[in-house]
């Protein structure tokens, strides 16, 4: 743990970038983020999380991680990016904001530069990136986002989230083109609430988003993720739940859901 | 070396000017062509540098522009617009595309013939040109459609340009070969180009001509931009996001 064994470029590596957003906040956007990126380290890939939440990054909390190089100090040029990028418990490697990083949630020309020159490194290094942006649709995020060669959005059953979500596929749409946006479902209270919660979404895309684009949008179901007690148990041991409790209900759920990420 | 210290100047015309040799220049189409368009006045001697740089030049030139008009052609603007696109992605700055098409113009050329309709594109790539900044590209892209780029727009002033340009050719005489005067519209469709973001031209150009539409669609010789912020999201939309039974409780 917290050593620097950055994979080296390999010839012909493209890492598939998926931004990972919600629109609102608190629906356990970067929880997933981790547990995803575990999940594709078991089935092969080299993956790479990156702490995409300039502003208020906490993925070094879900980790458990405060490594004393961070992103920070690759933006002002204080150390290398191989420095910078951690291995994680859970058999992936981490790229995290820290702390201080507050002047950086404003996207200004210097922070744009910085993002897509870290992003061009670490593309041909990796099988995947995994980008955990913000909550919102701030510019820094729609700016993250579009650095992506794919789009995760994570929502819950409660209507604010979904509202958020909608807002986020609907601006995604229009000003990025994307026509193909996966749907990820937290916090599930019964099997098959996250299959209706996408049909709804995909509904109220079809009636108001895609008229007029000439490609209509398709929300592709992800999967769902039980409410489940071990999540607060893996989270309050700062543990990731693949690897402290991988026999629960939302562990397995997570694990089918990056099975379909990679399809 | 240069093209010219290769060539000793004999009988007045550099060597690779003369038709007689294995290797010349075959430029009489390209010389033609360029008189042909009125751009037949070239820098320098014949032969020289200076002249040749100035027959490219002009080929160039002849190349991006539309025969017809004498706009930025689809070519031309295909490349500005990948050009601006990038720009604003790394500036922020805001950028309007306009998409411009003539209202009801195959009435026109049903009506009047295809020289009324010639006229009639002339006359609104002229009142186009006529009210855009020198810095601003207008482009015939199609038969009766056009596009727009304004650099550096802001989106305050976005719509009163679009209804600038739309009341410039409503207010327009053309005057027929027959005497005949004739009036047109267009119908403007306009969006800025997605700011800080990553994003393609043919997104952009997409979202403009979804507001070409919309302005078609709402009645012609009129003006549509589109909306913001995009991020709001309707009562109406809302009722349908959770129209399902399994909110039946959550929401009331």
């Amino acid at each position: 743990m917290n050593t620097t064994t950055a994979p080296r470029a390999v010839a012909g590596r493209r890492a598939r970038i998926t931004a990972i957003t919600s629109g609102k906040g608190g629906v356990g956007k970067t929880f997933l983020s981790a547990n995803l990126a575990a999940a594709l380290a078991r089935q092969g890939e080299k993956v790479l999380v990156l702490d995409a939440d300039l502003g208020l990054a906490n993925l070094d909390v879900v980790l458990n991680l405060f490594p004393k190089i961070t992103l920070h100090d690759v933006f002002t040029g204080k150390n290398t990016l191989d420095q910078a990028i951690l291995e994680a418990p859970g058999g992936f490697s981490v790229l995290l904001a820290g702390s201080g990083m507050v002047e950086y949630s404003r996207l200004t020309p210097e922070v744009r530069e910085q993002l897509v020159s870290v992003v061009q490194q670490v593309v041909p290094r990796f099988d995947r990136i995994l980008l955990d942006t913000g909550a919102g649709i701030s510019d820094v995020v729609l700016y993250t986002v579009s650095l992506a060669d794919e789009v995760l959005i994570v929502a819950t059953p409660e209507p604010t989230s979904l509202t958020d979500a909608y807002a986020t596929i609907k601006v995604l749409a229009t000003t990025q083109g994307r026509r193909d946006i996966r749907v990820l479902v937290n916090q599930v209270s019964k099997p098959g609430e996250g299959r209706v919660i996408r049909g709804q979404l995909q509904q109220v895309v079809d009636r108001f988003v895609s008229p007029g684009l000439e490609v209509p949008v398709k929300l592709e179901f992800v999967g769902e993720v039980p409410i489940d007690p071990s999540v607060r148990d893996a989270v309050k041991r700062r543990q990731l739940l693949l690897e402290c409790l991988p026999g629960s209900a939302a562990a397995q759920a997570v694990i089918a859901a990056a099975t379909r990420l990679r399809a | 070396m240069s093209l010219l210290q290769s060539c000793p100047n004999v009988n007045s015309k550099p060597l690779f000017l003369q038709p007689a040799v294995p290797d010349a220049l075959r430029l009489e189409q390209a010389l033609s062509l360029l008189s042909q368009s009125g751009q037949g006045q070239l820098a320098g001697a014949e032969g020289s540098m200076p002249w040749l740089q100035s027959l490219i030049d002009a080929l160039c030139d002849l190349s991006s522009r539309d025969g017809l008009t004498g706009l930025a052609n689809r070519r031309n603007f295909e490349n500005a617009i990948a050009r601006e696109s990038d720009r604003v992605a790394r500036s922020g700055e805001p950028a309007l595309l306009l998409m411009v098409d003539i209202d009801h113009f195959k009435r026109i050329n049903d009506h009047h013939g295809h020289v009324a309709g010639d006229l009639v594109i002339k006359a609104v790539a002229d009142a186009l040109n006529a009210t855009v900044r020198p810095m601003d590209l207008v482009a015939r892209i199609g038969g009766e459609e056009f596009a727009i780029i304004l650099p550096n727009c802001p989106p305050a002033f976005g719509s009163a340009v679009a209804e600038r340009i739309r009341a410039r050719v409503e207010g327009q005489v053309i005057a027929l070969v027959s005497g005949q005067p004739l009036g047109c519209t267009i119908s403007i469709g306009g969006a800025y180009a997605p700011q800080w973001v990553r994003s393609t031209p043919s997104v952009w150009m997409e979202r403009a001509d979804l507001q070409l539409y919309r302005a078609k669609s709402e009645g012609r010789n009129r003006t549509c931009l589109e909306p913001t912020p995009v991020s709001v999201v309707s009562a109406e939309e809302k009722g349908l996001l959770f129209a399902s039974s399994i909110f039946g409780e959550d929401l009331s």
